[in-house]
C-alpha cells in the first residue's frame, strides 16, 4: 500500500494534497452550524450535476417538444419524476443554503482582510448561480418560463442606444422563441456549470491559502505550536469531514422530505403557471421569478423608472462585491463588534425578506411604497456602513479561542 | 459517503484516557461502511432504472394485431413490432409440400437452436402451417432480407425463400438458413397467437 501510494506521489501529488487540503488543514476548532452550508453547498451542486446530466437524457431543448418532454420525465421515464424533482427542489435547496453560506459571511466578517478574494470569487459563485437558474428555468417551457425569459430579457432593453438591439442579439429573435431556448439549454448544461467548478476550484483554494474564519472572528494562525500547527485549530479530516457528513445526513432528510412530499412548495419551489405551455399570445395574470430572485426583482419593480429600476437591480446585487472595502471596523465577527452594526445586519436581513415576499405578490400602493422603504433599507445598509462600522465602538477580541 | 481514518491523530486525543477501543472502533467503521454501501446502492436505482425503456417506449412495443385476410395465398405482408420488420408469409400447399425436401441443405433443419416459441417448434415452424411469421432481420448482421419465393429465383436448385443482400445468406420458406452462408441461425420466429382464424397478435 504505502510503496503504491510512493510511486503515484513521485509522479502526482496525491497524499499530498489529501494532507494538505483535508487531513492535515487546520480549521478553528470552534464551527458552529452555520459553517455547515459550504460543504452543503458542494452536495448540492453534486446533486445538480447528476440528476442535470440524467434529465439531459430524456429532455428535448426544442420550443416545439420541451414541455411534452419534461411531461413525457414526470410520466413516462422509469423515476424520471424523481430525478426531476430531486433537480428542481435541489435549485431552491442550492439558494437556502448559499444565502445561509453568506449570511454567516456577514455575521463574522468573513469578507474581511485578509479573505477579500475568498469573498469575491463566492459572489462571482453567486451571480454564476442567479444566471444558471435563470437560464435553467426556460427549459421546461411552461408559461412561467416563457414570460420570464420575456421580461428578464427585456430588461437589457434599459440600456440607452443598444438595448434594443442586444435584446434582439439575446434572444436570437424578436421575442422568446426556438432560438432563445437553444442557447439557454447551451448555457445552462454546459458553459454555465464549467465556470461554477472553475470557480468552487479556485474558492476553495484561495480560502485554503488564507484559513477559516471562525465566530469569534480570531485568526488562529497567530498561535502556533511547535509544528507550526494552529493552537486553536483541529485537522479538517476527520473532525469536520465526520461533522459535516452528520449535517449532509440531516440535510438530505429535509431534502427529501420535500421532494417526496412537497416538491412544488406551494407554488414556490415550482410555479403553478409553470404547468401550462408557453403561449406567446397570453400573459399570466402575476408575473413573479423563482423566490430567490424576489429581491431583486423587488427592488426593480419598487423603481418608476426603467434605467433606474435596471441600474438599481444590478447594484443591489453588485454592492455586496464591495463589503470587504465598505467595512472600516476592527473587529470581524459580529460577537464584538458594535450595536450599530448588529441594528444594520438586522435592519438588511428584515429588508430582503420582506422585498422577496413582496416580489411574490401583485403590486398594490401600500405594498409599492413598503418595496420602496426596504429598497431604501438594504442600500443604506452598504452605503453607510463605512461611517457606522467606524463610528460604534467594538469589544476587544480575546488573543485565543476559549475551550 | 465512507470515512477512512488514515492518520492517527496522536497529539488531539484531550481526554486523559489515552487508550484505542481498536475493536469499537472496527465494528462503527464497518458498520458504518455497510449501511452507506446499501444507501449508495439505493441512490443510484433511480439513475440506473432510468436508462430502462421507459412506459412510452414499452407502450410502443406492446404487441400488434395483424388482421390475415387482406393477405393473399403466396404474398408476404410486414408489419413493425418494437421497431423490427415482423414478415407474415401466407405460403400456398406447394411451398409447404416442398419444404421437407431441402433438409439436406440446411444448417438446422430440425429448428433445435432456440430461435423460436415451442409452439412454432415443428417442420413448418409455425402454429397453422399456412401463416410462416418471422422477424425479418437477417441472423448474420441486422438486415432485412428479401422475398425470393419463387422455385428457381435465385438458381437452378433454390427451392424459394429469403435472401439476404447484404452478405448473401439465404433462407428457405421457414426461414431456416443454408449451409455455406454467413448467418450462422435461422430466423427468428417472434411470439404470437391466433385471436381467432383471421387476426393474429404479434408480441
Amino acid at each position: 500500500m504505502s510503496g503504491l501510494s510512493n510511486w503515484i506521489e513521485e509522479r502526482f501529488p496525491l497524499m499530498s494534497t489529501w494532507k494538505k487540503h483535508i487531513s492535515e488543514y487546520y480549521a478553528p476548532k470552534n464551527f458552529n452550524f452555520l459553517y455547515f452550508f459550504g460543504s452543503l453547498a458542494m452536495l448540492v451542486l453534486v446533486n445538480q450535476l447528476l440528476t442535470g446530466v440524467w434529465l439531459t437524457m430524456f429532455y428535448t431543448p426544442t420550443a416545439k417538444d420541451a414541455f411534452s418532454s419534461v411531461e413525457y420525465i414526470m410520466r413516462d421515464v422509469n423515476y424520471g419524476w424523481l430525478l426531476r424533482y430531486m433537480h428542481s427542489t435541489g435549485a431552491s435547496a442550492f439558494f437556502i443554503v448559499v444565502y445561509l453560506h453568506m449570511f454567516r459571511a456577514l455575521l463574522y466578517g468573513s469578507y474581511q482582510r485578509p479573505r477579500e478574494l475568498v469573498w469575491l470569487l463566492g459572489m462571482g459563485l453567486f451571480i454564476l448561480l442567479l444566471a444558471e437558474a435563470f437560464f435553467g428555468y426556460l427549459l421546461p417551457w411552461g408559461q412561467m418560463s416563457y414570460w420570464g425569459a420575456q421580461v428578464i430579457t427585456s430588461l437589457f432593453g434599459a440600456i440607452p442606444y443598444v438595448g434594443d438591439s442586444l435584446v434582439t442579439w439575446l434572444r436570437g429573435d424578436y421575442h422568446v422563441s426556438n432560438a432563445t431556448l437553444q442557447r439557454f439549454f447551451a448555457l445552462h448544461i454546459v458553459a454555465i456549470p464549467m465556470l461554477i467548478i472553475g470557480l468552487v476550484y479556485l474558492h476553495i483554494v484561495a480560502l485554503h491559502k488564507v484559513g477559516s474564519n471562525n465566530p469569534e472572528g480570531i485568526e488562529i494562525k497567530k498561535h502556533l505550536d511547535e509544528q507550526g500547527r494552529p493552537l486553536d485549530g483541529i485537522p479538517f479530516h476527520p473532525y469536520y469531514t465526520l461533522k459535516d457528513s452528520v449535517g449532509s445526513l440531516i440535510f438530505l432528510m429535509i431534502f427529501f422530505a420535500i421532494v417526496f412530499f412537497a416538491p412544488e412548495m406551494g407554488g414556490y419551489f415550482l410555479e403553478h403557471d409553470n404547468f401550462t405551455p408557453a403561449d406567446p399570445m397570453v400573459t399570466p395574470d402575476l408575473i413573479a421569478p423563482s423566490w430567490y430572485m424576489t429581491p431583486f426583482y423587488s427592488i426593480l419593480r419598487a423603481i418608476p423608472n426603467k434605467l433606474l429600476g435596471v441600474v438599481a437591480m444590478g447594484a443591489s446585487i453588485l454592492l455586496l462585491l464591495f463589503l470587504p472595502w465598505l467595512d472600516n471596523s476592527p473587529v470581524k465577527s459580529m460577537r464584538y463588534k458594535g450595536r450599530l452594526s448588529r441594528i444594520a445586519l438586522l435592519v438588511f436581513v428584515v429588508s430582503i425578506i420582506c422585498l422577496g415576499y413582496l416580489g411574490t405578490v401583485g403590486l398594490t400602493p401600500v405594498r409599492q411604497i413598503l418595496a420602496r422603504v426596504f429598497a431604501v433599507l438594504y442600500f443604506a445598509y452598504f452605503l453607510l456602513m463605512p461611517f457606522y462600522s467606524r463610528w460604534e465602538s467594538s469589544l476587544p477580541v480575546p488573543e485565543r479561542i476559549e475551550k | 459517503m465512507i470515512v477512512t481514518d488514515t492518520t492517527e491523530p496522536e497529539n488531539n486525543n484531550d481526554s486523559s484516557d489515552d487508550s484505542i477501543d481498536e475493536q469499537k472502533r472496527k465494528f462503527l467503521l464497518t458498520a458504518t461502511g455497510v449501511l452507506g454501501g446499501v444507501g449508495v446502492a439505493c441512490a443510484l436505482t433511480p439513475f440506473v432504472s432510468s436508462w430502462l425503456p421507459s412506459a412510452k417506449a414499452e407502450a410502443a412495443g406492446a404487441p400488434v394485431q395483424v388482421d390475415l385476410s387482406k393477405i393473399e395465398p403466396g404474398q408476404q405482408a410486414t408489419v413493425e413490432w418494437r421497431g423490427k420488420p415482423v414478415w407474415i408469409v401466407r405460403r400456398t400447399k406447394e411451398m409447404l409440400a416442398q419444404l421437407p425436401n431441402h433438409d439436406d441443405q440446411l444448417r438446422d433443419p430440425q429448428s433445435l437452436v432456440e430461435q423460436q416459441p415451442d409452439y412454432a417448434k415443428n417442420e413448418f415452424r409455425s402454429i397453422n402451417p399456412e401463416y410462416l411469421v418471422l422477424v425479418g432481420v437477417c441472423t448474420h448482421l441486422g438486415c432485412t432480407p428479401k422475398f425470393t419465393p419463387l422455385e428457381n429465383e435465385l438458381g437452378p436448385q433454390w427451392p424459394g425463400g429469403f435472401f439476404c443482400p447484404c452478405h448473401g445468406s439465404t433462407f428457405d420458406l421457414a426461414g431456416r438458413v443454408f449451409k455455406g452462408v454467413p448467418a450462422p441461425i435461422n430466423l427468428e420466429v417472434p411470439p404470437y397467437r391466433f385471436i381467432n382464424e383471421h387476426l393474429i397478435e404479434i408480441g
